[in-house]
């Protein structure tokens, strides 16, 4: 990216100023220099794109691991207020709705699984259905499938996947409200059927990490982490449903846009008005598949303790947070000082409340919330906590990964998945994925260095390190 | 076509990929960027033509038209857990039919990634030279 094109504010926020004549509102990136400059010139476009949209609150704002996405950059993040004409997009949500981590704390150390470490890798990828084709264990009618689209985890639980204790530590206790299985689509729940419990490909993975270190030790404890622990995390989402709505609703609401006179610098920015009845048809839809994904991760959790259970003599598997990157989701913010109920556009992005807000556990409540951002397979990922600062600053979010530095095409140009697989595995990181061009694609050299996202994020005052984590086995998708 | 380009090929895109497809016609350039969004999953010399897929749609933009027709081909083959390897298209006024062919999933395929769909980004059906180009960014 071209940052002569950008104000600087400070080493890590950037700005490119509102402009009434052009009836656009501040663009805002955050990230350090080496960060910006490696961003496509695409990021800018986007964000500043998103910065014209009808009743937007603040500035669009673009995390420290953006990169050029559609209609909204990922790693966007977008405030709209109904009462200002406000809208709700698809673009700014994306495909994958609800994509994101459920992290497992273990009570198992790095030197507990090391002799067992292959066999463990060998079970989670027969045990773990992954990989594009690859159904699940689990095939549900429609009736069931609008039941986890009304229940999300909880429905999970209720059905024996997990317990619980497992609640309090998703967003929204494992269930948003206001979902709406009738704005779904036959064709949506067709593709559902037999999709549940599997992790999908690309970037998804089911991955054993250790603990590498500490950054905070009072947030650590608050969240029952120590240095050479072994956690589980889970990168997926709402899988084929999920995919359907979005699609459904890319085009149609692009439709509504130009029907209501909502002029779209992008045609992928395809929204409508909150208070529409398109946008309130989109909202019941998005709400069902960010269920269908709470429910999904819980039930890879429940087959992910199931596979450590046979190995491991007393283990437990305890959810650490449960985090979701694309949504749009009804919050309280602070504007102006007045208290304003805002739709908040994640794109790639992770919530991250700041410490005493009421909706957090009541252990993490006093460090704020686990922020989880999630690298790649050869690097290692990071455990985060929210601050109070980014309430002001991007409406309680932050990065959620490390983000490409390089496109699929270049990766497959460069690396063999085989020779990746072998250099991975004399690092002593394991991986097994049904999918060599897969693993060619997600080779650990096609992502930005995880270390500046993380610490950019720290700096930017969106999020504050907790811990380092380091791969130990990876299941690609 | 313009001579001496591919039926198929692909574009940059940061977290995705462009897929692009050529032919003499819009139904062709379209069928063939379906070849290069399905080749993404799966290598089509692997896949037998067992099962068929037919959609038809009503469309007159021709560049939604382009997304809506790759995005059926995504969720039927999704819905019925088929790899497509083989594709045909015709176009009446703004009226679209068209098939698929694929088979199953099964072992020992060459798996790749799987599409979630396709997106209004990048997104132009144009004449190129004697021919025509499609083209769009797919989300993987």
């Amino acid at each position: 990216m071209d940052i002569q094109r950008l104000h600087r504010i400070d080493d890590t926020t950037w700005t490119v100023p509102s402009a009434a004549a052009e009836r656009r509102h501040e663009a805002r990136l955050y990230g350090s220099r080496p960060l910006l400059e490696a961003m496509d010139d695409k990021v800018l476009e986007q964000i500043t794109n998103v910065a014209r949209l009808p009743g937007l609150v603040g500035a669009a704002l673009a995390m420290p691991d953006a990169h050029w996405g559609y209609g909204f950059p990922i790693g966007g993040v977008a405030a709209f207020d109904p009462d200002q004409g406000g809208i709700i997009s698809a673009g700014g949500v994306g495909f994958d709705i609800s994509c994101g981590i459920r992290c497992l704390r273990s009570n198992l150390t790095a030197e507990d699984i090391a002799p067992k470490a292959e066999k463990l890798a060998d079970a989670l990828h027969r045990d773990i259905p992954a990989g594009v084709g690859v159904e699940g264990g689990l095939r549900l009618e429609a009736d069931e499938l609008d039941a986890v689209m009304r229940g999300g985890a909880r429905w999970a639980v209720e059905q024996g996947y997990g317990d619980a204790e497992d609640l309090p530590f998703i967003e929204e206790h494992g269930r948003v409200d206001g979902a709406v299985p009738t704005n779904v689509s036959v064709l949506a729940k067709k593709r559902q059927r037999g999709e549940m419990g599997t992790l999908g490909s690309g970037n998804h993975y089911l991955e054993v990490q250790r603990v590498a270190r500490i950054h905070d030790a009072r947030a650590a404890a608050a969240y029952g982490l120590r240095e050479n622990q072994i956690l589980v995390s889970i990168h997926c989402g709402s899988r084929g449903l999920g995919h359907q709505i979005g699609t459904e609703f890319l085009v149609s609401l692009a439709k509504a846009a130009s029907r209501l006179g909502i002029a779209l610098p992008d045609r992928e920015l395809a929204c409508a008005p909150i208070r529409s009845p398109e946008g309130q048809q989109y909202l019941g839809a998005m709400n069902a598949a960010i269920n269908c994904a709470l429910a999904n991760r819980q039930i890879l959790a429940h087959l992910a303790r199931d596979t450590f259970d046979r190995r491991f003599h007393g283990v437990r598997l305890e959810t650490l947070y449960d985090v979701s990157h694309n949504t749009c989701k009804v919050e309280r913010h602070q504007v102006d000082g007045r208290d304003r109920l805002l739709y908040v556009h994640r794109k790639g992005a992770t919530r991250a409340f700041g410490p005493g807000h009421p909706s957090l556990p009541a252990a993490y409540r006093e460090v704020g919330q686990p922020v989880i951002i999630g690298g790649s397979m050869g690097t290692g990922s990071y455990i985060l906590a929210g601050v109070a600062e980014s309430e002001a600053r991007s409406w309680s979010s932050a990065s959620h990964g490390a983000g490409r530095a390089m496109s699929r095409n270049q990766a497959l140009k460069r690396w063999r998945g085989q020779a990746v697989v072998d250099e991975l595995g004399a690092r002593g990181i394991i991986i097994r994925s049904h999918s060599m061009r897969g693993v060619a694609e997600e080779a650990p050299g096609a992502y930005k260095d995880i270390e500046e996202v993380a610490e950019a994020t720290e700096r930017a005052g969106l999020a504050r390190r907790v811990a380092a984590l380091r791969p130990v086995i990876c299941v690609k998708g | 076509m313009p001579a001496g380009l591919p039926r198929y090929d692909y574009f940059d895109h940061d977290a995705d990929t462009g897929v692009i497809g050529r032919g003499e016609s819009v139904p062709q350039a379209f069928l063939r960027a379906a070849e290069a969004t399905f080749a993404l999953m799966c290598d089509p010399l692997t896949i037998e033509p067992r099962e068929r897929i037919d959609v038809d749609f009503d469309e007159d933009d021709v560049e939604l038209a382009l997304v809506t027709w790759l995005n059926l081909l995504l969720a039927h083959a999704s819905a019925r857990g088929l790899a497509l390897g083989r594709f045909e298209l015709q176009k009446e006024n703004n009226h679209w039919r068209g098939s698929a062919w694929g088979e199953p999933w099964r072992c020992g395929m060459d798996r790749g990634t799987q599409v979630k769909g396709a997106t209004l980004t990048a997104l132009r059906v144009t004449r190129q030279g004697r021919g025509w180009e499609a083209r769009c960014v797919v989300d993987l």
